[in-house]
Parts: structure tokens; C-alpha cells; sequence
């Protein structure tokens, strides 16, 4: 029975169960690792939400920008309705500046236009549009770990 | 009755007496060396002395072969930790404390500024004579000749040295160290240039992954601190010591230092060190075998050169004495007269402009402004593969021990430094006169601009031109 196993596998049960140990010991010690990459990701953050309300959307009045430096964004509001643009930079996190065609980083200087896409310098990502909500008391909300396409802009309900 | 007490007394009077010498005794078994003998054993009786040979070469002790550059990157690391722990006593690492305390330390605590200086300024020394070290290790071919893996240990000894650097330079949250934070959190998080090139962040985003592993969040915070704190004193100084033991283990069991084949004494020898009082004796001139030497394959101590060889007390401890009073007297000195520089407050609002990467890093900080990608991540590990990969590239067994492996190594070496720097200022110069792909072609795909820039450019033709010499 032994030997006849033995002859179909071509293992021995010493080899066999010397290979399993040391399958199970790397499988252990990979669970373990991942546990602790684990253990270090936080499972509440005592960060700033990512969330927060600005403001009624009267204080947003057509045709003006308003930026939220300790927000990190940019509030336009057009014809069209409202849309946030990221004012962090993608290449290594500083913050951009608004000039006549768009934003400028002044760490590396990379340029952005006015729908913040990439037209100069190192960044290597467009300025990110941020998702726009309305909370149940009327004033809006913009989430920056919310990203959405670029040109969507926010309606307001007439 | 009473007579028997007195002798007890008397006896236990003699005893107090003479427990300095019993305890310097105990402490020191081998008493004062006074013969070769004793000067044998006070190299390996004594705990500290013992990692070095009772004996040492004279190519060893030729202050112009290893100019004490690594003893000293060694001595200024013990500054660097005694200081650092007489900071820890104040330094408290939150960001709502951090800033003060450090603040405090410099214009509060009695000496605080003082050890502050001494601490900051023996770091960042280490980086400058670990990389000479390196030099002297390269130019004298002395990762050859079964040092080929020291070479690589030394490698990890020079990027924890720049590890511990940058962490610490975080740490006083101030306006420098949050944005050196910022900054090399995107760096961390840099490889999404390329997964984002490839579509595939959605499934695998390694470079988000690792950023957050850093940060402990998502942005520069509190969590921060204490993760970098953590490397700083704990992390990165463990595997230092660790990979320093092996580092100096395997000096021991190479035998010491390179020395060049066929050394002979020279006249000026005689005026630096002092020969045993005798040849042969417990010390044969000529070349015994131990059991391993007998043994089959390479074995350690290959090249042991018996007969150009001194008693390591005094000759080699003089030395190190000397390095190390040197060593201690550049740093205070240096930090007597030069502060620490302090900045406002970390501010996420306004980013330091020009965000100023520590001195070490500016050439890096020149290729981020490329592409965070290219500049951060992947030259830094070419650049480290590379230098790790030297002893296995180059074969040839010969010259090692000797400078520039004598007159034509020299012109090899400054001509490699002409052509590097010729073509790296071109480089230069026509980035800063002309702009870069982007400036020409606004539309160009980001990998284009991570794969090919002056860094890379520049790497590359190191990489053709180089097997050439
Ligand atoms: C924390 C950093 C380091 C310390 C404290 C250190 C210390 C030392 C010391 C004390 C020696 C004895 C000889 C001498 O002083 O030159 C030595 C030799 C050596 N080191 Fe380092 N070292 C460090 C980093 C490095 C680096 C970055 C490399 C190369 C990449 C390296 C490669 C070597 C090699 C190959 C030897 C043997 C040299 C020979 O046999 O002649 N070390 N090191
Ligand atoms: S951080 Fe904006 S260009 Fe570098």
C-alpha cells in the first residue's frame, strides 16, 4: 500500500511531510506579516474628515472662486452649476496657486490649466475634481477622497 | 578573645584598603601590559578590544591607507547616540508637543542647545566620512579578495545612515521637517505614476498602499510622527548595530584590512609603530596553519600576512584614540559655533517655498523635479544596485591594497569624474536653456516623461561608456 503510493508520486512520506512543514512554516509566517501590515493600517483615524460642509450655496455667487486653503480646494462657481478642484499638487504635495490661465505649483513648477490639467512641470496627474453633495440642512458638502471626472459640475435645484 | 578581634579587624582594614587594586584586578585580569604577553591578552581579554586582532598589519596603520575613515563614521555614530539619548530626555514626539520641546531644548534646557548641535551635526558627519570611507574602500580595491559580501553590508550601512538622517530631520515639526514629510510621502507614493500609466491603480495601487504604511493615515498627521519617531530611534539604529556587528566580524575573519600583495616595511614605519619585542616565540614569524586553514575551500583569514605584523596594544589602539579625539573635537567644535537650524511651526498651509530638501538629498531633490517616480524610487535603487553589484562586476583579483591599484588606476578614475560631470552640467544647462518634453509637447504620456530625463539620461550613459575603461 506504502510502497505502491510511494511509486505514484515519486515522494517519499519523510520527503512529504518535510515538504508540508515547511509549506505550513512559510504560510504562517506570510499570515503573520500580513497580520502586522495590517495591525499598522489604523481602523479609526483621528485625522480630519474628509467630509466637511462649506457653506450654503447663496455664499457661492456666479462667477467667483474661493479657495479653502486649509481644505486644500478650490470652489468655482459658474453658469453651470459648482465644481471643486484639488488645490494639492500630484507631484509632491504642495499647494498650487490660481493664476490668469489656471494654477501653478511654486515647489517644482508644475502648471495646470483651468480645468486643471497637466501643461507643465513634473506633476504627473491632472488636479483632482472633487465630489460635491448637498447634507439634509441645505449646505454643501465636498468630500477629497471623493474623486469624479473632470467637468462634472454640481446643479443647483432652481 | 579580644586579641582575635583585632585580627579580624586588621585583616578586614588590608582588605578595604586594597579593594581598588582587587577591583581593578578583577576588572582588568591581565593586569598592566607590560610584556608582549600582556599585551596579547589585554587585546583579548578585554570585552570591547577583543572584536579587533591581538596583532594588526602595518599597511593597517598607515595613517594614508584608510585616513581612520571608517573608525571615525563609527566614533561619530557613538556621539550621534549618546547625544541623541540626552535629547530623548526632553524631546516629546506629538505634534502638539514636538515643536516646543525642541524649541525648549534649544533655548531653555541647561547645555540643551549644545547637545542639540553636537547631535545634528555628528549625523549628518557620519554621511560625509561613511561615503569617504566608501571611496577609500573602492578606490583601494579592498572589496575584493572575499570582502565581496562586506561590500554589499556596507551598502545597507550607508542607506540606513541616510535613513536615520532624513527621520530625524522630521522630527522637530518644524516647517523643513513637514514638508520633507510631505515630500517623501509622495515619493513613497510614487509608483501609482506608473500604475496609473499602466491602468492597473484600481487593482493594485502599491504606491497608495505604501503611503499610507508610512504615514499611518492618509495625510501627514500625528500618526506620522510617531511612525517616523519609531524609526529613528528604534527600527533603523537596530539593523545599524546589526549590520555594523557584521561588519566587523567579517573584517576580523578576512584577515584585517587589504594589504597589497608582496607589502614590504618601509623606513617610515619604524617612526609609527612599535615592533614586538621579539620575533618568533609565542609569536612565529612565519605562518602556522589552524585546523580550519587546513580545510577544504576558501576559508576565512585567506591572506594573513604574519610576518608585517605589530601588537595591536599600543600600536593600533593609539590610533583609534587619536581618531576618536579628533572626531570628538571637529564636532564640538563645529556645533559650538553652528546651530541647528529651528523653522516657524509646521504649517500645512503655506509649503516652504522652495520646499528644501537636507543638503544630502539636493541632487535627489534636482531629479524629483522630473518625475517623482524616476528621481525618487527608481534612480536612488539603480544607483544602489549598482554600487551594491561592484565586487561581482568587477572579477579581477589583483591590486587590492593598493591606492588607485597604482599610477593607471589614478587617470582612469579622474577621467570617469570628467566625462560624469562634463556630461551632467551639458544636461543641465540645456534643461535650465531649452525646458524639458513637457514644455515642448504638453500632451506627452507621463511614462515617457518618468523613463526618459536627465537622470536617466544620464545613468545611462554611465552604464555604456563605463565598461569601457
Ligand atoms: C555606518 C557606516 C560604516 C562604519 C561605521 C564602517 C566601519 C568600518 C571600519 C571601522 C572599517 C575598518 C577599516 C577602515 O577604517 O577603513 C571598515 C572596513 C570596511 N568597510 Fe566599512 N563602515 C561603514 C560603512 C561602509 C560602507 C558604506 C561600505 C561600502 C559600501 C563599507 C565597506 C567596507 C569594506 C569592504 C571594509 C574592508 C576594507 C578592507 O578590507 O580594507 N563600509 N568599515
Ligand atoms: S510639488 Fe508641485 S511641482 Fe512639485
Amino acid at each position: 500500500m506504502n510502497s505502491a503510493a510511494n511509486e505514484k508520486t515519486g515522494i517519499s512520506r519523510r520527503d512529504f511531510l518535510g515538504l508540508a512543514s515547511l509549506g505550513t512554516a512559510i504560510l504562517s509566517g506570510l499570515a503573520v506579516i500580513a497580520g502586522i501590515f495590517r495591525m499598522s493600517k489604523p481602523n479609526v483615524r483621528y485625522e480630519e474628515s474628509t467630509r466637511f460642509k462649506i457653506g450654503k450655496p447663496e455664499n457661492f455667487p456666479v462667477g467667483t472662486v474661493k479657495k479653502l486653503d486649509d481644505r486644500g480646494v478650490f470652489i468655482f462657481s459658474t453658469d453651470d452649476g459648482l465644481h471643486a478642484i484639488s488645490s494639492v499638487c500630484t507631484h509632491l504635495g504642495c499647494i498650487v496657486a490660481l493664476t490668469e490661465t489656471g494654477f501653478q505649483c511654486p515647489c517644482h513648477g508644475s502648471k495646470y490649466n483651468g480645468n486643471g490639467k497637466v501643461i507643465g512641470g513634473p506633476a504627473p496627474r491632472n488636479l483632482a475634481w472633487l465630489e460635491i453633495s448637498r447634507h439634509v440642512d441645505g449646505s454643501l458638502v465636498v468630500d477629497t477622497a471623493k474623486e469624479i471626472p473632470a467637468g462634472t459640475k454640481f446643479k443647483l435645484a432652481v | 578573645m579580644s586579641e582575635m578581634n583585632h585580627k579580624g579587624i586588621d585583616a578586614f582594614k588590608e582588605n578595604l584598603k586594597s579593594i581598588g587594586a582587587s577591583l581593578a584586578g578583577s576588572l582588568f585580569r591581565s593586569g598592566r601590559p607590560a610584556s608582549d604577553r600582556s599585551r596579547a591578552a589585554a587585546m583579548f581579554n578585554n570585552f570591547f578590544l577583543h572584536v579587533q586582532g591581538v596583532k594588526t598589519h602595518i599597511n593597517t596603520l598607515r595613517p594614508a591607507y584608510t585616513f581612520g575613515l571608517g573608525i571615525a563614521s563609527l566614533f561619530l555614530l557613538l556621539i550621534t547616540i549618546l547625544s541623541g539619548v540626552l535629547l530623548m530626555i526632553y524631546y516629546n514626539p506629538s505634534i502638539e508637543n514636538a515643536y516646543n520641546t525642541v524649541k525648549d531644548i534649544t533655548y531653555v534646557v541647561f547645555g540643551g542647545k549644545l547637545i542639540r548641535n553636537i547631535h545634528k551635526w555628528a549625523g549628518e558627519g557620519m554621511i560625509i566620512f561613511v561615503m569617504l570611507h566608501m571611496a577609500r574602500v573602492f578606490y583601494t580595491g579592498s572589496y575584493k579578495r572575499g570582502r565581496e559580501f562586506n561590500w554589499v553590508i556596507g551598502i545597507m550601512l550607508l542607506v540606513l545612515t541616510f535613513g536615520i538622517n532624513l527621520s530625524g530631520y522630521m522630527l522637530p515639526w518644524d516647517q523643513l521637517s513637514y514638508w520633507a514629510l510631505v515630500i517623501v510621502a509622495n515619493i513613497i507614493q510614487s509608483p501609482k505614476e506608473i500604475t496609473d500609466s499602466l491602468g492597473i491603480t484600481q487593482y493594485f495601487d502599491i504606491g497608495g498602499f505604501s503611503k499610507e504604511f508610512f504615514l499611518g493615515g492618509l495625510a501627514a498627521g500625528k500618526e506620522s510622527l510617531t511612525r517616523v519617531y519609531l524609526l529613528h530611534i528604534m527600527l533603523f539604529p537596530i539593523f545599524l548595530f546589526l549590520f555594523l556587528g557584521m561588519h566587523f566580524w567579517r573584517i576580523r575573519k578576512d584577515g584585517g584590512l587589504t594589504k597589497p600583495e608582496g607589502f614590504e616595511p618601509a623606513g617610515g614605519d619604524t617612526n609609527l609603530v612599535t615592533f614586538p619585542e621579539k620575533r618568533g616565540g609565542i609569536f612565529p614569524t612565519n605562518k602556522t596553519y589552524g585546523l580550519m586553514e587546513l580545510a577544504h575551500g576558501r576559508t576565512p583569514a585567506v591572506d594573513r600576512d604574519v610576518e608585517n605584523t605589530v601588537l595591536s596594544w599600543p600600536n593600533l589602539l593609539v590610533a583609534e584614540v587619536a581618531v576618536f579625539f579628533l572626531c570628538l573635537a571637529g564636532v564640538v567644535a563645529y556645533a559650538f559655533h553652528i546651530n541647528a537650524p529651528l523653522k516657524e511651526l509646521a504649517n500645512p498651509l503655506i509649503p516652504e517655498n522652495p520646499a528644501k530638501a537636507p543638503w544630502y538629498f539636493l541632487g535627489l531633490q534636482e531629479l524629483l523635479s522630473y518625475s517623482a517616480f524616476m528621481g525618487g524610487v527608481g534612480l536612488p535603487g539603480l544607483a544602489l544596485l549598482g554600487l551594491a553589484l561592484i565586487p561581482y562586476l568587477d572579477r579581477e583579483q589583483h591590486h587590492a591594497g593598493v591606492w588607485f591599484t597604482g599610477g593607471q588606476g589614478k587617470s582612469v578614475a579622474l577621467q570617469a569624474l570628467a566625462a560624469g560631470t562634463v556630461v551632467l552640467l551639458g544636461l543641465l544647462a540645456f534643461v535650465i536653456g531649452f525646458g524639458w518634453f513637457r514644455n515642448w509637447w504638453p500632451n506627452i504620456p507621463q511614462l515617457l516623461i518618468v523613463l526618459v530625463n536627465p537622470g536617466t539620461i544620464w545613468v545611462g550613459f554611465i552604464c555604456v561608456v563605463g565598461p569601457y575603461h
